[in-house]
């Protein structure tokens, strides 16, 4: 069977002793990261994404940061357990019921519980990355001009759709992000654009410059507005296995988050965050004690911590069978990519099916360290959650400074960082989600590209985007999504989840 | 009247920023739908950012906003400048000096840090990534430039 000699290849590329070791280094790396105080997934992977561009080859340097990414994960979970205080939006869900359950003497049920529907639900949804992947590549090799055009479009509108807050906002801010991403060279004629006159920005805006800049800058300087002392009342975490009770009242909610996850996963814009919601709302609404749930109910823990990790696996999809990101995380692995010479698409999976099989099959490797290695080495991530914060983030300066500048040698890669992370902190605090901005950088010179070239082959004749029944398709459902999200009823919903949510 | 600021200011830099693209893609050849001028995209989105940033001020004519909240001045004068100091220093001064002299003037972001502790902790990362990043990963930085 074709998927079984597919995974097979996967697995033997990501079990070599070098893409291991890769793997668990960023496993390692971004659990450590994730736990610190202050740095959330997107900031952390920004910050460790020039590391793993000193690694030659792009099949381990993408194993490695798809590792982070987990890991980062996994961190974020572990402190909004432990301390209320979610890594990103996502595991927002988790510290509501996850921190009573801690401070009930239960942080030890609650970790384990998360790490163990977070690999069931891994697992499930690595199965299914394979499973889908090959069809949705073919579907995708017959994509056009058009019908990419309209998919990116579908993307930024969706990225709209799920920012917080205002969707003006976060449209403008995909609009921004599109401007900047083409800044440099325009590729049809190779004028000069946007540069300032400045030679070294001729090549564009470096990629981690910008997310560097926007995530981790403007976070530090969020973290610097007050800096108050942060309590960890959970000094050691016991009783990791969970009661006979535990596994009984977890399961359902496992199974219910998985599948809600891997669905939502899938869909451009960050379905994981969508997904945890959803799992716990689901939860909530069947248990037969509703009345629990805020108050360390065990179920509250397993759907939307489920849910989430089979929606960070899934995302995978869009990202590895159309070259679409399906969240900033995503658009970081793409940016990754285009630096190591792949371009990302349809094509990847069958010029480099050891890269492409390889990435998948280290997933799943990537989920079975973080359980094997993350419930025993509790006790130290724990230890790193009282490093204070004026310590770490003079070592994340130097570490940005290091890493930007070494993606390309060019000084003014650092001077971006700067400008960026000040525009990043200006509009942070007015409100603006900075997720659409990066997104929209990403796809800004592809989607030009794009509608250049479908404006082209149909000769000026704009209609070929409503004609041509993909692109069509692809148009109306980003219109739908814009509409929705513009209902007045919609619109209150859309506020009431994301105020519960901060 | 009052007028919410942070939805002012906030459409303002969206219109500001428009401006410059739309600007800067008036001097590029615009082309036409059928064969795009490499100004054509960008002045089409500038003109959107443009009508977003005005609906976005319009706003805040309409509804009051929540307040700005605190703002870090003293991260965002001694944050900043530390990657455009190294940037400044990496090549003249060398590896060495730069990462101290970055890492110490991001610690004095926190009023916490008080200067031993400060000076320690350069010297602790500059140490470490030395190792790290030239030794081992072979980076190809210069320890020490040629300015000293």
């Amino acid at each position: 069977m074709d998927l079984f000699d597919n995974l097979s290849l996967g697995f033997s590329t990501a079990t070599t002793l070098f893409n291991l070791g890769f793997c668990l280094m960023g496993v390692l790396l971004g659990t450590l990261i994730g736990v610190l105080p202050g740095i959330g997934p997107t900031a952390t992977i920004a910050m460790l994404l020039p590391i793993t561009f000193q690694i030659g080859d792009p099949v381990s340097s993408l194993i490695m940061l798809a590792g982070i990414y987990y890991g980062a994960q996994y961190g974020g979970s572990t402190t909004a357990i432990l301390i209320n205080l979610p890594g990103e939006s996502s595991s927002a869900v988790t510290a509501i019921d996850g921190y009573q359950m801690a401070r009930k003497g239960r942080a030890g049920a609650a970790l384990a519980v998360a790490a163990i529907g977070s690999f069931f639900a891994g697992t499930v949804s690595t199965f299914l990355v394979a499973l889908l992947a090959p069809p949705l590549t073919a579907i995708a090799l017959q994509f056009g001009a058009a019908e990419y055009f309209s998919l990116m479009v579908v993307g930024l509108v969706s990225s709209v759709a799920l920012a917080h807050g205002s969707i003006i906002k976060a449209l403008a801010m995909v609009v921004l992000g599109l401007l900047l991403g083409l800044v440099g060279t325009d590729i049809y004629s190779g004028a000069p654009r946007f540069n300032l006159g400045i030679r070294e920005y001729s090549d564009g805006l470096n990629f981690v410059a910008v997310a560097v800049g926007v995530f981790g800058i403007a976070e530090i300087l969020r973290n610097l507005e007050d800096e108050h002392e942060r309590t960890v009342l959970i000094k050691s975490v016991t009783g990791l296995m969970p009661t006979r009770d535990d596994w009984r009242r977890m399961v359902a909610p496992i199974l219910r988050g998985t599948a809600l996850g891997s669905a939502l996963g899938i869909l451009p814009g960050g379905g994981a965050i969508l997904a945890s919601f959803a799992s716990y709302t689901v939860e909530k609404r069947v248990s037969k004690h509703p009345e629990e749930f805020g108050k360390g109910a065990i179920e509250g823990v397993a759907g939307p911590e489920s849910a989430n990790n089979a929606g960070a696996q899934t995302s995978f999809i869009p990202l590895l069978t159309l070259g679409i990101p399906a969240n900033p995380v995503m658009a970081l692995m793409i940016g990754a990519m285009i630096i190591q010479g792949i371009v990302p698409g349809p094509n990847v999976a069958t010029e480099q099916p050891a890269l492409f099989w390889g990435i998948i099959a280290s997933m799943w490797i990537g989920n079975l360290m973080l359980i094997v290695l993350n419930l025993p080495l509790i006790g130290l991530w724990v230890k790193l959650l009282t490093i204070p914060y004026y310590v770490l983030f003079p070592i994340i300066m130097g570490f940005c400074s290091i890493g930007v500048y070494s993606v390309n040698s060019n000084v003014y890669d650092l001077y971006s960082v700067a400008f960026f992370g000040i525009l990043g902190y200006a509009l942070v605090k007015l409100r603006c989600e900075p997720a659409p901005l990066l997104l929209g950088f990403v796809l800004g010179p592809l989607l030009e590209e794009n509608l250049r070239r479908a404006m082209i082959i149909s000769r000026g004749d704009p209609s070929v985007f409503v004609t041509r029944p993909i692109s069509a398709t692809l148009l109306f459902i980003a219109l739908a999504v814009l509409v929705v999200v513009f209902l007045p009823a919609v619109r209150k919903k859309r506020e009431e989840v994301f105020v519960e949510e901060s | 009247m009052a007028v919410d600021r942070p939805n002012a200011l906030c459409g303002t830099i969206f219109v500001a920023l428009g401006a410059f693209f739309a600007w800067q893609s008036l001097n590029l050849e615009i082309g036409s739908a059928f064969r795009m001028g490499p100004g054509f995209f960008p002045l089409g989105l500038a003109s959107i950012l443009i009508l977003l940033g005005l609906v976005i001020i319009g706003y805040a004519f309409r509804v009051g906003g929540e307040p700005v909240g605190a703002i870090a001045w003293r991260g965002i004068v001694l944050i900043l400048p530390a990657p455009i100091f190294f940037g400044l220093t990496v090549r003249g001064l060398g590896f060495v000096p730069a990462i101290f002299f970055t890492a110490l003037i991001a610690s004095f972001a926190s009023a916490k840090m008080r200067l031993v502790p400060a000076v320690l902790l350069s010297a602790a990362l500059t140490v470490f990534t030395a190792f790290v990043f030239v030794q081992a990963l072979g980076l190809p930085f210069r320890l020490f430039g040629p300015w000293l």
